[in-house]
């Protein structure tokens, strides 16, 4: 059953690259999806200079920009392969779900015991949120080349580098609060994913709207309207905080019991508390008007770096009572 | 007095707010990086040894007690200062809006985010009115005219929010004036118990209001540790059995031992072997020495001292040194155990003989030799380092004797007391509650104007008061249940 499950990782890391050509493809081909097209849609006052505002909306029309690129034929094959991919993708969630599936039956237990199993874990919950709002949003589905991108990414680390054979869990790991605490983390953590990855791509475009031409900012002319990506951004954010302080919470009231004291700054919980604080700041920074949007996105970045750091950084280079990563 | 309303003005404002969290985070970081006095001790000490030019400045700076450091504390308790200039104003304002009604309709409703223009409800004002209240709505009557709005659960959850932040704190700082603990090794039996006092513990900690005769009376035995093993030694489950003031409890890991004004954390576990000597004289003495595990499978270093033996020669003073395997391999060479369960136990002894150095009044440690002793000539390894099963002998040049006995088990807790766990407890989920609340809730406001007086025909206006993209939904069907469109 573990043998099975790695040979899964290895089909699912293949399915969301497929995924991830298949959105390049979509990408390439020409201007911008269809759909994000509709997100940028221009309101003009239908008299010449008379304000949108003062007019009823019967007298508004909507105004599409001209592409070169958006003859019936070229609109039809992105669609296509746009719809591709999602189905690939999919099919990668899938067969990712069966793949922390087995390892869990292989260990008998939740599949959350050491790095590997909850870096499997957080890039499965990154994909289902990425397909909820695709769900939702269906209007920003090309946006899935940079969520593949990055989830192809963290399970190439999970299988190269910190893979750990399948074990039984410690005596500290034996508790209830393993599967409140461990589950609030991977979920808010594979929600904080994808708001990251959209408050990026949101710098990327702002800076495309200000005139910048240099790569990164060059892959903004295919992204949706900044005024689209921000408060979906924030949306992701505002619903992964309160399940971030439900697991640090939750963390506190195991260690009470595990450890003998709720709080005791062990390296984990130190920079659990420097993400809390982080998105504490980026949640207030985003409710200040005086504050640039532009700011509130990077605050996102840095808060992602942070959860980065915990996950990567705390495991590897500090020994602390979160020893269980199983990575020398 | 100008300067200082524009400082408070400054605190309280959120971009200083905003720097202020963003020291606190950036503050906490060597926290991490640097070794903690109050999370590993040891780790610091070896900290100084390899950094002696850097760690005496570092520790001026209080960067081994970052989270106790004056500047620490500065930035948060500023922070928090800010919080509550900000938060009782806020309070008070929130106060005044829940007990006021509902503004008056502005005099043009189609100018409004949401309008709708004839909306027929039959049964007049006050039908409208209770319609609205049913849907939970705050509502007011005026004339032709209602106004309602809802959302306020916003506002209330924010401010239970951040005044939950500070109940945290002042649990926090409860725990650090009245809270206590202490640490120890206790070995199982009869003659290892203790009594819960200061001078019991190997180490303690007491809160700034607490005194020595404030420890929760209660003695503890340690009757047996019993503990399981997968087939590659790892540990599966861990049980303590004690007896607390003669009455049977047991605890383990993840469910500590709950005592009246006092808890019981299980941390460790190991052997102690039991060694008898029998010296010149024929006279016979036992000790229980506690071996401290060095690695995974309880390979176990650890010192048995006999002191007064030989007629109290000092130059005649014993001391094995002794590597203890619960398995021991069949054959040589006898460095690691097989497993951490004692299924074939051994210790591997190293004899001394000479002085101790005991009597020199330096605090030492009970798990080692003396290594001053050692390079000074004063304590020489006597014979071959010689392997001993559970009931064999050795028999050292000098006709003394060593027997290995066997073993006893030994734990480490922890005992705790903590009276602000229960207030930081009960803040953290009003803290989520207020939290949940302030991102779910969505303040807006809705108006109803008869088109003419006395006419069932109502226009509607829609008002969000905050960043609510679904608004323009919840008006539409707030209009069609009111009326017939």
């Amino acid at each position: 059953m573990a043998a099975l499950s790695d040979q899964l990782l290895v089909v699912a890391i293949l399915a969301y690259l497929g995924a991830m050509l298949l959105w390049a493809a979509e990408n390439a081909f020409g201007g911008r999806g269809a759909v994000a097209r509709a997100a940028t849609r221009e309101l003009v006052g239908a008299g010449a200079g008379a304000p949108a505002s003062r007019t009823n909306s019967g007298d508004l029309v909507v105004v599409e920009r001209p592409e070169t690129t958006n003859s019936p034929q070229f609109v039809r094959r992105r669609a296509v392969l746009g719809r591709a991919a999602v189905a690939v993708f999919g099919l990668g969630v899938a067969v990712h779900l069966a793949t922390a599936a087995t390892r869990g039956l292989a260990a008998h237990r939740l599949p959350w015991g050491n790095m590997y199993e909850f870096l499997l874990s957080v890039t499965l919950v990154g994909a289902v949120a990425w397909l909820a709002v695709l769900w939702r949003r269906p209007a920003l589905r090309h946006l899935g080349l940079y969520v593949a991108f990055a989830l192809v990414l963290l399970l190439g680390v999970a299988g190269m580098v910190v893979y750990t054979e399948v074990g039984p869990l410690m005596p500290a790991l034996k508790s209830t609060w393993f599967v409140v605490h461990v589950s609030a983390a991977t979920l808010a953590s594979g929600v904080f994913l994808v708001g990251f990855v959209v408050a990026a791509l949101y710098l990327i475009r702002t800076g495309h709207e200000a005139g910048k031409e240099r790569f990164p900012y060059s892959l903004g002319h295919r992204l949706p309207d900044s005024s689209a990506l921000e408060p979906l951004a924030f949306r992701l954010h505002a619903f992964a905080f309160p399940i971030w302080t439900f697991a640090v919470a939750a963390g506190a009231v195991w260690a009470e019991s595990a450890w003998g004291r709720y709080w005791g700054w062990d390296p984990k919980e130190t920079w659990a508390f420097i993400s809390w604080v982080v998105y504490a700041g980026y949640l207030h920074a985003r409710l200040t008007p005086s504050v640039k949007r532009t700011v509130v996105a990077w605050i996102a970045v840095i808060g992602w770096l942070t959860m980065m750091m915990n996950l990567f950084g705390v495991n590897i280079f500090f020994s602390g009572l979160h020893s269980y990563a199983g990575v020398d | 007095m100008s300067l200082l309303r524009n400082s408070w003005r400054q605190l309280t404002s959120m971009r200083t707010a905003l720097v202020l969290l963003f020291l606190l985070a950036l503050a906490s970081i060597p926290g991490s990086v640097l070794p903690q006095r109050s999370v590993n001790i040891d780790q610091v000490n070896r900290y100084v040894v390899a950094h002696p030019d850097l760690a005496p400045v570092l520790d001026r700076l209080g960067a081994f007690e970052v989270f106790s450091s004056p500047w620490y504390s500065a930035i948060y308790l500023l922070l928090f200062v800010s919080l509550v200039g900000c938060i009782v104003p806020r309070l008070r304002d929130h106060i005044r809006v829940l007990r006021s009604v509902p503004p008056e309709a502005p005099s043009r409703l189609d100018r409004l985010p949401q309008h709708a223009p004839d909306v027929t409800h039959d049964g007049g004002v006050e039908s409208l009115a209770s319609a609205l209240r049913r849907r939970r709505w705050r509502v007011a009557v005026r004339g032709e005219t209602v106004s309602a709005e809802k959302g306020y659960l916003r506002e209330s959850g924010n401010l239970l929010f951040h005044f939950a932040l500070v109940g945290v704190l002042v649990g926090v700082a409860l725990g650090s004036l009245w809270g206590w603990h202490g640490n120890r090794l206790l070995v199982a039996g009869p003659d290892g118990a203790f009594c819960n006092t200061v001078q019991q513990y190997d180490e303690y900690g007491l809160g700034t209001r607490v005194g020595a005769a404030d420890l929760a009376p209660f003695c503890m035995e340690l009757t047996d540790f019993r503990a399981s093993y997968h087939d590659s030694g790892q540990p599966s489950t861990y049980q303590a059995l004690v007896t607390v003031d003669g009455r049977a409890r047991s605890f383990s890991v993840n469910s500590p031992l709950r005592l009246d004004g006092a808890n019981v954390y299980l941390l460790g576990h190991g052997y102690a072997p039991i060694l008898r000597y029998t010296d010149r004289d024929g006279k016979s003495q036992t000790t229980v020495a506690p071996f401290l595990p060095i690695d995974d499978v309880l390979t176990s270093e650890g010192v048995a001292a006999f002191p007064d033996v030989n007629g109290r020669n000092r130059a005649l003073q014993m001391a094995f040194e002794g590597l203890y395997l619960p398995s021991a391999p069949a054959s040589g060479p006898f460095l690691r155990s097989e497993h951490p369960e004692e299924r074939a136990p051994a210790v591997m002894l190293f004899a001394y003989r000479g002085n101790l150095g005991l009597d020199a009044g330096i605090p030492q440690s009970v798990y080692r030799l003396n290594p001053r002793q050692v390079a000074a000539g004063q304590l020489s390894q006597v014979g071959e380092p010689t392997l001993l099963r559970v009931g064999e002998a050795w028999t050292l040049d000098d006709g003394t004797k060593v027997e290995f006995l066997g073993t006893r088990q030994w734990i480490t807790l922890s005992v705790r007391h903590d009276p602000g766990t229960v207030i930081v407890l009960g803040s953290v989920a009003c803290l989520l509650a207020g939290l949940v609340m302030s991102l779910l809730g969505k303040r807006r406001r809705v108006w109803f104007r008869a088109t003419t007086p006395g006419s069932n025909v109502y226009e509607a206006g829609g008002l969000p008061r905050t960043d609510y993209p679904g608004f323009g939904e919840e008006f539409a069907a707030l209009v069609r249940q009111i009326g017939r469109i």
